[in-house]
């Protein structure tokens, strides 16, 4: 029974989705008010029925249900409860249920909260989510049904693959996908302006919070997979540059520059039609990246096996919404009135600056990412490259170092018009603590490659100016520090969430710039009783021991760690044996601190009782994910700005008169 | 400031960013372009030592033994047309298998022998990487299903 409520759930989502796809359009359009209310109890009840469909999966995986085709894939009854549950959407058609389930639960919220949105423009944002979720749903249950039955019924079910029985890759799926998903609405809204030919800052201030929403999860899904690489793979790195994860990563980037750029309009009624284009190009990165990791079109390490029909829809519906948005663009945005004026030195020029970086940086990426694909096209499947991670260090990387450079000075810089070179000579108290960071970096460090501590500098430069700028905002040290206080109280919280998440960035660089730069990595067979110097460390290997876990077998290696011979840690790498499905997978055994990682993983043995043994030490690098977290920590603090949360304003007055719908 | 000339900025900023980006994407692609070639290409196309390019095909079966420095593997792939030679010295990725679809990276040397700096690691044990399902079509000796 459980498949078939399941399947039929999907069906009647579909229908509903329909009906807020078209009905609610028309209506908007005719002024015909019932067909306008319609909308929200359809969003609501698409809603319903979806989750309906996704319990029904999830309760098939928890009592493992083999009948349905979908669990005996994926699952086995010996697996632990969180891995059983996470199977959901550790595989294709479920992973699809949690992409249209999270779909469903913003256009629910939008019709539960969106009280104070005009009439019309719900129902047209509804109503393009509802078409978004058509396309999706048509796909799930036309291509990859996850409630197909299977007779008989095997008695025991393939298993999920192990490298996904991981703790940081269960929750990895559903913070991307609420990202990528939270990116719809911005398009959403994005649509329903082009198609009501206004765009002011009340669109700006209720578009603002899904994009930070959407922007926050993507943070901490893009941050889950790297952190999930960098300690289960096994092989030490944090980013390969892969398309899959560029794929993330692409709306990302864009994602970010519309929030800087969404902020411009709200702040100032500038750069409309910019921000417009940016809400269409970011949730079609994000289809796109949905696409990529799904099709199977590009070589990817992190690749599944796929099935290539699939792709075929995918492109079709790629090309749908994406031409389909932008020819709609090139139509209605032209009479998108410019607002405020501006010099190119202010407060909006930085943040144009920005948005041109970013997505320029998000263009060379693309770039990357599909030119194989392009390649292999044109040469009619003659020429087969990849491009490697030296392309995205030679042209990311390089388009990056401005962007930091302006990201401390922006926020320092009034709206309208600005004096550069005024702000640059307050920045001397920064450029003198950068001075000193350096400096102290070149003193511990000893050595180091040049470019290392440049980039070291550059981190410190973010750092310190996004403090500077909160004590210049409240005018520390130049007035009494009580008066101190009551302005940095009196800021609103979306100026704190900017400097926090400045800040992430600034941890994030410097993770990235020590611990690629300082790295040391040894490689080497080791017999029991054996020892080895790593940075300073003392690795003695103790030996290998069997050891069983709940559904693998392992070989559990013993390394005691010492530190001018007092003991620091033992480390535990392991091999592990799945026999459902069959699988070795390598366990690393890290020892993380603040300045440090140790990193010491296990290879086969190489018969005369010595095992290969890989080991790393990282300075700083979980300073990488640190950022992240305080990347999304900013952007929560943003999401609880007053208002955002009770100062949606309704639309001024001389706005045209809008229709008068029946209904609410 | 006009609207005119605010949007000229926008204009040129972009333009400017750009073409940075253009000539920083024209150099990197000199020298990141990884070109993939299966066993049959390398007889054919004789791929000089310094470069640089992938090679997959599958791990030819009873070929895999490891030198007695404990940490260098050689092994040969196949794309059942041709075979190279392949040493590769580090830890290999956990669904490396003889029979096993496989990338590579490296160069091949003077006498024959492809040197892996990277073994390409796969997810899942169902995995093919495509341009080696390609490869083993255009032999003509495809036993696959699908893709």
């Amino acid at each position: 029974m459980i498949g078939e409520i399941g399947h039929y759930a999907l069906i009647l989502a579909l229908m509903l989705a329909l009906v807020q796809g078209t009905l609610p359009l028309v209506g908007a359009v005719r002024g015909i008010g019932p067909w306008i209310a319609v909308a929200r109890p359809a969003a609501v009840g698409q809603f319903v029925f979806i989750a309906l469909a996704f319990t029904m999966l999830m309760a098939g995986y928890i009592v493992s249900d083999f009948s349905i085709e979908n669990v005996a894939l994926n699952s086995h009854t010996a697996k632990p409860l969180l891995y059983k549950i996470s199977g959901v959407w550790g595989n294709h058609e479920g992973s699809l249920v949690l992409w249209v389930l999270i779909l469903a639960i913003f256009g629910a919220a939008v019709a539960l909260f969106g009280a104070n949105l005009p009439p019309t423009l719900r129902a047209r944002v509804l109503a393009v989510q509802g078409l978004v979720g058509v396309g999706f749903l048509l796909f799930t249950i036309g291509t990859s049904n996850p409630f197909a039955r299977l007779d008989p019924a095997p008695a025991q079910g393939q298993g999920l693959n192990p490298l996904l029985q991981d703790p940081g890759l269960a929750f990895h799926p559903p913070f991307l996908y609420l990202g990528y998903v939270g990116f719809s609405m911005a398009f959403a809204f994005a649509i329903a302006a082009l198609i009501e030919g206004r765009v002011d800052p009340a669109w700006a201030r209720w578009v603002r919070p899904w994009t930070l929403a959407a922007w926050c999860s993507l943070t901490i899904g893009v941050a889950l997979g790297s952190w999930w690489a960098y300690y289960e793979l096994g092989w030490g790195g944090w980013w390969f540059w892969d398309p899959v994860e560029n794929a993330s990563f692409m709306p990302w980037l864009a994602g970010t520059a519309l929030l800087h750029s969404a902020t411009v309009v709200e702040k100032r009624d500038a750069l409309k039609s910019w921000t417009i284009l940016l809400a269409i190009l970011t949730f079609s990165l994000s289809l796109l990246g949905t696409f990529l990791v799904r099709s199977g079109v590009l070589t990817s390490v992190h690749a599944f096996a796929t099935d290539p029909e699939r792709g075929v829809f995918i492109l079709a519906f790629l090309i749908v919404v994406i031409g389909g948005s932008l020819v709609l663009y090139a139509w209605r945005a032209p009479s998108l009135k410019g607002g405020g004026l501006f010099a190119p030195i202010s407060r909006e020029g930085g943040l144009i600056l920005n948005n041109l970086l970013l997505t320029t940086a998000c263009a060379t990426v693309l770039l990357g990412t599909l030119y194989p694909l392009f390649l292999d096209v044109l040469s009619g499947g003659e020429a087969k490259v990849s491009v490697g991670p030296p392309y995205f260090n030679g042209t990311f990387v390089p388009i990056m170092l401005p962007l930091v450079l302006a990201a401390a000075i922006g926020p320092l810089l009034p709206w309208k018009r600005a004096d550069l070179l005024g702000t640059l000579g307050r920045l001397q108290f920064v450029f003198g603590a950068v001075l000193i960071c350096g400096l102290v970096a070149w003193y511990i460090a000893e050595d180091g490659p040049v470019l290392a501590f440049f980039g070291l500098a550059l981190a410190a430069w973010l750092f310190v100016g996004s403090l500077f700028e909160v004590s210049e905002r409240t005018k520390l040290g130049r007035v009494a520090l009580g008066e101190s206080w009551r302005r940095a109280r009196g800021q609103p919280r979306a100026t704190y969430g900017m400097t926090v998440a400045h800040i992430g960035l600034a941890c994030t660089i410097f993770g990235v710039v020590a611990s690629t730069s300082w790295e040391s990595e040894k490689l080497q067979v080791m017999r029991p009783g054996e020892t080895m110097t790593i940075a300073g460390y003392t690795l003695r290997f103790e030996g290998m021991r069997d050891l069983r876990g709940p559904n693998y077998d392992a070989v559990r290696g013993t390394f005691e760690v010492t530190r001018d011979g007092a003991p620091i840690a033992t480390l535990f790498p392991e091999v592990r044996t799945f026999t459902d499905p069959p699988m070795q997978t390598t366990e690393a055994a890290i020892r993380p601190t603040l300045t440090a990682d140790l990193y010491a993983a296990v290879g086969d043995p190489d018969g005369t009782g010595g095992w290969a043994t890989r080991i790393y030490h990282k300075p700083f690098v979980h300073w990488i994910w640190f950022g992240a977290v305080i990347m999304t920590f900013g952007g929560l603090i943003s999401l609880t700005d007053r208002r955002l949360r009770i100062g949606v304003p309704t639309r001024r007055r001389r706005a045209r008169p809008a229709l008068k719908p029946a209904a609410a | 400031m006009t609207r005119k000339r605010r949007r000229l900025v926008f204009v040129v900023g972009g333009l400017v960013a750009l073409g940075i980006a253009t000539a920083l994407v024209l150099n990197a692609f000199e020298e990141s372009l990884v070109f993939f070639y299966t066993p049959t290409d390398i007889v054919e196309r004789e791929p000089t030592p310094e470069q640089r390019f992938r090679l997959g095909g599958l791990v030819e079966e009873a070929s895999v033994e490891r030198a007695s420095d404990g940490l260098t593997t050689r092994f040969r792939i196949t794309d059942l047309s041709h075979v190279v030679a392949v040493s590769y010295t580090g830890l290999l990725p956990d669904l490396f298998r003889e029979g096993q679809g496989v990338v590579a990276e490296g160069q091949l040397t003077a006498n024959g022998v492809f040197i892996a700096s990277e073994v390409l690691a796969k997810h899942d044990e169902t995995y093919m990487p495509p341009e080696v399902a390609e490869a083993l079509k255009k032999s003509g000796q495809w036993q696959g299903t699908g893709q």
